[in-house]
Protein backbone atom coordinates (compact mmCIF):
# COMPACT_ATOMS: atom_id res chain seq x y z
CA UNK A 1 0.00 0.00 0.00
CA UNK A 2 0.96 3.21 -0.96
CA UNK A 3 0.20 6.50 0.98
CA UNK A 4 0.07 9.22 -0.94
CA UNK A 5 1.06 13.13 -0.21
CA UNK A 6 -1.18 15.43 -2.75
CA UNK A 7 -0.19 19.04 -2.45
CA UNK A 8 -2.71 21.43 -4.57
CA UNK A 9 -1.40 25.14 -4.79
CA UNK A 10 -3.12 28.14 -6.76
CA UNK A 11 -1.14 28.80 -10.00
CA UNK A 12 1.36 31.43 -9.82
CA UNK A 13 -0.88 33.54 -11.74
CA UNK A 14 -3.23 33.39 -9.98
CA UNK A 15 -4.05 36.30 -6.88
CA UNK A 16 -3.80 34.65 -3.23
CA UNK A 17 -6.10 36.85 -1.19
CA UNK A 18 -5.85 34.54 1.86
CA UNK A 19 -2.22 34.13 1.28
CA UNK A 20 -1.97 37.80 1.55
CA UNK A 21 -3.92 38.50 4.97
CA UNK A 22 -1.70 35.90 6.42
CA UNK A 23 1.54 37.75 5.23
CA UNK A 24 0.21 40.76 6.91
CA UNK A 25 -0.26 38.65 10.18
CA UNK A 26 2.79 37.20 10.09
CA UNK A 27 4.02 40.89 9.60
CA UNK A 28 2.36 42.20 12.50
CA UNK A 29 3.73 39.23 14.64
CA UNK A 30 7.15 40.80 13.74
CA UNK A 31 8.06 37.75 10.86
CA UNK A 32 8.78 40.54 8.40
CA UNK A 33 10.78 38.33 7.00
CA UNK A 34 8.42 36.42 5.19
CA UNK A 35 8.16 37.88 2.35
CA UNK A 36 4.75 36.03 0.25
CA UNK A 37 2.30 33.22 1.35
CA UNK A 38 0.56 31.10 -0.84
CA UNK A 39 -2.43 29.06 0.91
CA UNK A 40 -3.14 25.64 -0.85
CA UNK A 41 -4.92 22.20 0.01
CA UNK A 42 -3.20 19.58 1.47
CA UNK A 43 -5.13 15.64 0.89
CA UNK A 44 -3.67 12.51 1.94
CA UNK A 45 -4.58 9.14 0.15
CA UNK A 46 -4.23 6.04 0.61
CA UNK A 47 -3.77 3.72 -2.39
CA UNK A 48 -4.09 -0.38 -2.18
CA UNK A 49 -0.85 -0.82 -4.63
CA UNK A 50 1.80 -2.92 -4.73
CA UNK A 51 3.57 -1.04 -7.87
CA UNK A 52 4.88 2.48 -7.12
CA UNK A 53 3.82 3.54 -10.93
CA UNK A 54 0.46 2.09 -10.69
CA UNK A 55 -0.26 3.98 -7.54
CA UNK A 56 1.75 7.01 -8.79
CA UNK A 57 -0.75 6.90 -12.06
CA UNK A 58 -3.95 6.06 -9.77
CA UNK A 59 -3.50 9.42 -7.78
CA UNK A 60 -2.42 11.57 -10.79
CA UNK A 61 -5.53 10.85 -12.87
CA UNK A 62 -7.43 11.21 -8.91
CA UNK A 63 -5.72 14.92 -9.46
CA UNK A 64 -6.28 15.61 -12.73
CA UNK A 65 -9.85 14.86 -12.87
CA UNK A 66 -11.39 15.82 -9.26
CA UNK A 67 -8.85 17.06 -6.40
CA UNK A 68 -6.83 19.81 -8.54
CA UNK A 69 -8.92 22.23 -10.66
CA UNK A 70 -6.27 22.83 -13.39
CA UNK A 71 -7.59 26.12 -14.70
CA UNK A 72 -6.95 27.61 -11.02
CA UNK A 73 -4.41 24.53 -9.10
CA UNK A 74 -1.48 22.65 -9.35
CA UNK A 75 -0.22 19.95 -7.94
CA UNK A 76 2.74 17.68 -6.28
CA UNK A 77 2.41 14.33 -5.42
CA UNK A 78 4.84 12.26 -2.74
CA UNK A 79 4.47 8.62 -2.43
CA UNK A 80 5.31 6.89 0.72
CA UNK A 81 5.42 2.95 1.31
CA UNK A 82 2.99 1.88 3.97
CA UNK A 83 1.93 -0.95 5.51
CA UNK A 84 -1.28 -1.85 6.46
CA UNK A 85 -4.66 0.24 7.27
CA UNK A 86 -5.25 3.47 6.89
CA UNK A 87 -4.27 5.18 10.40
CA UNK B 1 -42.63 24.52 -21.61
CA UNK B 2 -41.57 22.54 -18.92
CA UNK B 3 -38.23 23.59 -16.55
CA UNK B 4 -36.54 21.35 -14.36
CA UNK B 5 -34.69 22.53 -11.54
CA UNK B 6 -31.64 20.21 -10.06
CA UNK B 7 -31.38 19.20 -6.62
CA UNK B 8 -28.29 18.88 -4.87
CA UNK B 9 -27.55 18.09 -0.58
CA UNK B 10 -26.86 21.72 0.30
CA UNK B 11 -29.02 23.66 -2.81
CA UNK B 12 -31.23 26.28 -1.49
CA UNK B 13 -32.26 28.42 -4.03
CA UNK B 14 -33.77 25.51 -5.90
CA UNK B 15 -37.49 26.38 -4.23
CA UNK B 16 -36.68 30.05 -5.61
CA UNK B 17 -36.27 28.90 -8.66
CA UNK B 18 -38.74 26.78 -8.84
CA UNK B 19 -41.41 29.52 -7.51
CA UNK B 20 -40.47 32.08 -10.55
CA UNK B 21 -40.95 29.31 -13.36
CA UNK B 22 -43.90 27.66 -11.49
CA UNK B 23 -45.84 30.27 -9.98
CA UNK B 24 -44.80 33.75 -11.55
CA UNK B 25 -44.72 32.66 -15.41
CA UNK B 26 -47.28 29.70 -14.90
CA UNK B 27 -45.01 27.08 -16.82
CA UNK B 28 -44.53 23.40 -15.42
CA UNK B 29 -41.22 22.86 -13.43
CA UNK B 30 -40.54 19.92 -11.85
CA UNK B 31 -37.50 19.36 -8.84
CA UNK B 32 -35.10 16.40 -9.99
CA UNK B 33 -32.84 14.98 -7.41
CA UNK B 34 -29.36 14.46 -8.42
CA UNK B 35 -29.07 11.02 -8.17
CA UNK B 36 -31.43 10.75 -11.19
CA UNK B 37 -30.07 9.34 -14.15
CA UNK B 38 -32.69 11.01 -16.65
CA UNK B 39 -33.68 14.48 -16.96
CA UNK B 40 -36.48 13.45 -18.71
CA UNK B 41 -38.66 15.47 -20.96
CA UNK B 42 -37.54 19.40 -20.62
CA UNK B 43 -37.31 22.55 -22.26
CA UNK B 44 -34.47 24.28 -19.80
CA UNK B 45 -32.26 22.74 -17.04
CA UNK B 46 -31.84 25.75 -13.68
CA UNK B 47 -28.75 24.66 -12.33
CA UNK B 48 -29.65 26.77 -8.74
CA UNK B 49 -27.86 27.87 -6.42
CA UNK B 50 -27.19 26.91 -2.77
CA UNK B 51 -23.51 25.07 -1.16
CA UNK B 52 -23.85 21.55 -2.87
CA UNK B 53 -22.21 19.09 -0.89
CA UNK B 54 -21.04 22.03 1.53
CA UNK B 55 -18.50 23.74 -0.82
CA UNK B 56 -16.42 20.69 0.02
CA UNK B 57 -12.65 20.58 -1.75
CA UNK B 58 -14.10 23.40 -4.20
CA UNK B 59 -17.58 25.15 -4.82
CA UNK B 60 -19.21 22.46 -7.52
CA UNK B 61 -16.23 20.21 -7.41
CA UNK B 62 -18.21 17.03 -5.97
CA UNK B 63 -21.92 18.03 -7.57
CA UNK B 64 -20.39 17.57 -10.65
CA UNK B 65 -20.01 13.98 -10.78
CA UNK B 66 -23.47 13.50 -9.03
CA UNK B 67 -25.45 10.76 -11.24
CA UNK B 68 -27.67 13.44 -13.15
CA UNK B 69 -24.59 15.97 -13.93
CA UNK B 70 -24.05 13.01 -17.25
CA UNK B 71 -27.18 13.38 -18.03
CA UNK B 72 -26.75 17.39 -18.10
CA UNK B 73 -23.61 17.30 -20.12
CA UNK B 74 -25.31 15.12 -22.80
CA UNK B 75 -28.44 17.77 -22.79
CA UNK B 76 -26.17 20.66 -23.78
CA UNK B 77 -24.17 18.96 -26.17
CA UNK B 78 -27.14 17.93 -27.73
CA UNK B 79 -28.52 21.97 -27.80
CA UNK B 80 -30.82 21.87 -24.10
CA UNK B 81 -31.30 25.25 -22.60
CA UNK B 82 -29.06 25.25 -19.50
CA UNK B 83 -29.05 27.88 -16.67
CA UNK B 84 -26.47 27.56 -13.66
CA UNK B 85 -26.96 30.33 -10.77
CA UNK B 86 -24.54 31.19 -8.38
CA UNK B 87 -23.29 27.85 -7.14
CA UNK B 88 -24.79 26.41 -10.49
CA UNK B 89 -22.56 28.67 -12.44
CA UNK B 90 -19.60 26.77 -10.19
CA UNK B 91 -21.28 23.44 -10.85
CA UNK B 92 -21.31 24.25 -14.86
CA UNK B 93 -17.57 25.78 -14.93
CA UNK B 94 -16.45 22.36 -12.95
CA UNK B 95 -18.33 20.09 -15.21
CA UNK B 96 -16.62 21.99 -18.42
CA UNK B 97 -19.95 22.94 -19.50
CA UNK B 98 -18.45 26.57 -19.48
CA UNK B 99 -14.65 27.99 -19.51
CA UNK B 100 -13.09 29.53 -16.54
CA UNK B 101 -12.94 28.99 -12.57
CA UNK B 102 -14.76 31.28 -9.35
CA UNK B 103 -11.94 32.05 -7.28
CA UNK B 104 -12.74 33.65 -3.41
CA UNK B 105 -13.80 36.85 -3.41
CA UNK B 106 -10.87 39.13 -3.81
CA UNK B 107 -12.07 41.08 -0.64
CA UNK B 108 -12.00 37.04 1.31
CA UNK B 109 -15.51 38.21 2.53
CA UNK B 110 -18.69 36.41 1.46
CA UNK B 111 -20.70 39.21 -0.26
CA UNK B 112 -24.76 39.47 -0.27
CA UNK B 113 -26.16 42.88 -1.99
CA UNK B 114 -27.97 44.31 -4.50
CA UNK B 115 -25.65 44.76 -7.60
CA UNK B 116 -26.17 46.50 -11.33
CA UNK B 117 -25.33 44.82 -14.45
CA UNK B 118 -25.24 45.71 -17.45
CA UNK B 119 -26.72 43.32 -20.42
CA UNK B 120 -23.85 42.87 -23.25
CA UNK B 121 -25.80 39.93 -24.91
CA UNK B 122 -29.60 40.07 -25.94
CA UNK B 123 -29.01 37.68 -28.77
CA UNK B 124 -29.17 34.61 -25.90
CA UNK B 125 -32.08 32.51 -25.15
CA UNK B 126 -31.68 34.28 -21.74
CA UNK B 127 -31.53 37.64 -22.23
CA UNK B 128 -34.01 38.28 -25.58
CA UNK B 129 -36.41 40.36 -23.24
CA UNK B 130 -33.72 43.18 -22.43
CA UNK B 131 -32.60 45.75 -24.44
CA UNK B 132 -28.20 46.01 -25.24
CA UNK B 133 -26.78 48.02 -22.57
CA UNK B 134 -29.54 47.63 -20.28
CA UNK B 135 -28.98 47.98 -16.18
CA UNK B 136 -30.86 45.61 -13.92
CA UNK B 137 -30.44 45.36 -10.38
CA UNK B 138 -29.81 41.63 -9.24
CA UNK B 139 -28.49 40.69 -5.25
CA UNK B 140 -25.65 38.73 -5.09
CA UNK B 141 -24.53 36.53 -2.72
CA UNK B 142 -21.28 34.69 -2.70
CA UNK B 143 -17.99 33.84 -1.27
CA UNK B 144 -16.31 32.40 -4.68
CA UNK B 145 -17.65 34.32 -7.18
CA UNK B 146 -14.09 36.33 -8.57
CA UNK B 147 -14.40 34.80 -12.63
CA UNK B 148 -11.30 33.67 -14.06
CA UNK B 149 -10.21 32.08 -17.28
CA UNK B 150 -6.88 32.81 -19.03
CA UNK B 151 -6.53 35.68 -21.20
CA UNK B 152 -6.49 34.31 -24.56
CA UNK B 153 -9.86 32.58 -22.61
CA UNK B 154 -10.73 35.86 -21.70
CA UNK B 155 -10.39 37.14 -25.39
CA UNK B 156 -12.21 34.64 -27.12
CA UNK B 157 -15.12 35.19 -24.94
CA UNK B 158 -15.31 38.66 -26.09
CA UNK B 159 -14.31 37.82 -29.61
CA UNK B 160 -17.25 35.27 -29.84
CA UNK B 161 -20.12 37.76 -27.72
CA UNK B 162 -20.14 35.44 -25.19
CA UNK B 163 -20.00 37.77 -21.86
CA UNK B 164 -23.62 38.36 -21.58
CA UNK B 165 -23.54 40.48 -18.16
CA UNK B 166 -20.67 42.63 -16.34
CA UNK B 167 -20.75 44.33 -12.99
CA UNK B 168 -21.00 47.74 -13.19
CA UNK B 169 -22.44 51.22 -11.77
CA UNK B 170 -26.76 52.23 -12.11
CA UNK B 171 -25.86 53.76 -15.29
CA UNK B 172 -23.90 51.09 -16.77
CA UNK B 173 -20.44 52.18 -16.31
CA UNK B 174 -18.12 49.35 -16.04
CA UNK B 175 -15.75 50.34 -13.57
CA UNK B 176 -13.63 48.79 -10.76
CA UNK B 177 -15.93 50.41 -8.11
CA UNK B 178 -18.92 48.62 -9.37
CA UNK B 179 -16.46 45.11 -9.26
CA UNK B 180 -17.50 43.53 -6.09
CA UNK B 181 -15.53 40.28 -6.33
CA UNK B 182 -12.75 41.03 -8.69
CA UNK B 183 -13.82 39.44 -11.23
CA UNK B 184 -12.25 39.21 -14.56
CA UNK B 185 -12.87 42.19 -16.77
CA UNK B 186 -16.07 42.56 -14.17
CA UNK B 187 -17.36 39.64 -15.97
CA UNK B 188 -20.69 38.62 -13.81
CA UNK B 189 -22.21 36.20 -16.70
CA UNK B 190 -21.42 33.63 -19.31
CA UNK B 191 -22.28 31.85 -22.45
CA UNK B 192 -21.20 29.01 -23.88
CA UNK B 193 -19.99 28.93 -27.83
CA UNK B 194 -23.12 27.53 -28.76
CA UNK B 195 -25.22 30.53 -26.91
CA UNK B 196 -27.33 27.92 -24.95
CA UNK B 197 -25.73 27.61 -21.54
CA UNK B 198 -26.08 30.35 -19.38
CA UNK B 199 -23.83 31.14 -15.74
CA UNK B 200 -24.28 33.71 -13.58
CA UNK B 201 -23.07 34.44 -10.17
CA UNK B 202 -26.10 36.82 -9.28
CA UNK B 203 -29.37 35.65 -8.39
CA UNK B 204 -32.36 36.31 -10.48
CA UNK B 205 -34.73 34.28 -8.92
CA UNK B 206 -34.44 36.18 -5.71
CA UNK B 207 -36.01 39.65 -7.81
CA UNK B 208 -38.57 38.29 -10.35
CA UNK B 209 -41.14 40.36 -8.12
CA UNK B 210 -42.40 43.70 -7.02
CA UNK B 211 -43.21 42.65 -3.75
CA UNK B 212 -39.34 41.78 -3.49
CA UNK B 213 -38.74 45.17 -4.59
CA UNK B 214 -37.68 44.03 -8.08
CA UNK B 215 -38.92 42.55 -10.98
CA UNK B 216 -35.47 42.92 -12.94
CA UNK B 217 -34.88 38.85 -12.54
CA UNK B 218 -37.74 37.87 -14.01
CA UNK B 219 -36.58 39.01 -17.30
CA UNK B 220 -34.29 36.11 -17.92
CA UNK B 221 -36.73 33.90 -17.22
CA UNK B 222 -38.74 35.60 -19.49
CA UNK B 223 -36.49 35.46 -21.99
CA UNK B 224 -36.37 31.46 -21.88
CA UNK B 225 -40.16 30.94 -22.68
CA UNK B 226 -40.09 33.56 -25.25
CA UNK B 227 -37.33 31.33 -26.68
CA UNK B 228 -38.84 28.21 -26.26
CA UNK B 229 -42.84 29.13 -26.88
CA UNK B 230 -41.53 31.23 -29.90
CA UNK B 231 -44.15 34.24 -28.34
CA UNK B 232 -43.98 37.71 -25.79
CA UNK B 233 -45.78 36.22 -22.97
Amino acid sequence: MFKAHVAVTLRPSILDPQGKAIQHALHNLGATAIERVRVGKYIELWVEEDDEAAAEAIVREACEKLLANPVMEDFTIELERVEGEPA
Amino acid sequence: MTFGVLVFPGSNCDHDAYHVTRHVLGQDTRFIWHKEERLGDVDVVIVPGGFSYGDYLRAGAIARFSPIMNDVVRFANEGGLVVGICNGFQVLCESGLLPGALLRNASLRFICKPVYLRTEQTDTPFTNALRPGQVIQVPIAHGEGNYYASEEVLDDLEANGQVVFRYSTADGAVTPEANPNGSARNIAGIVNARRNVLGMMPHPERCAEAILGSEDGLLIFRSLVNHVLGAAV
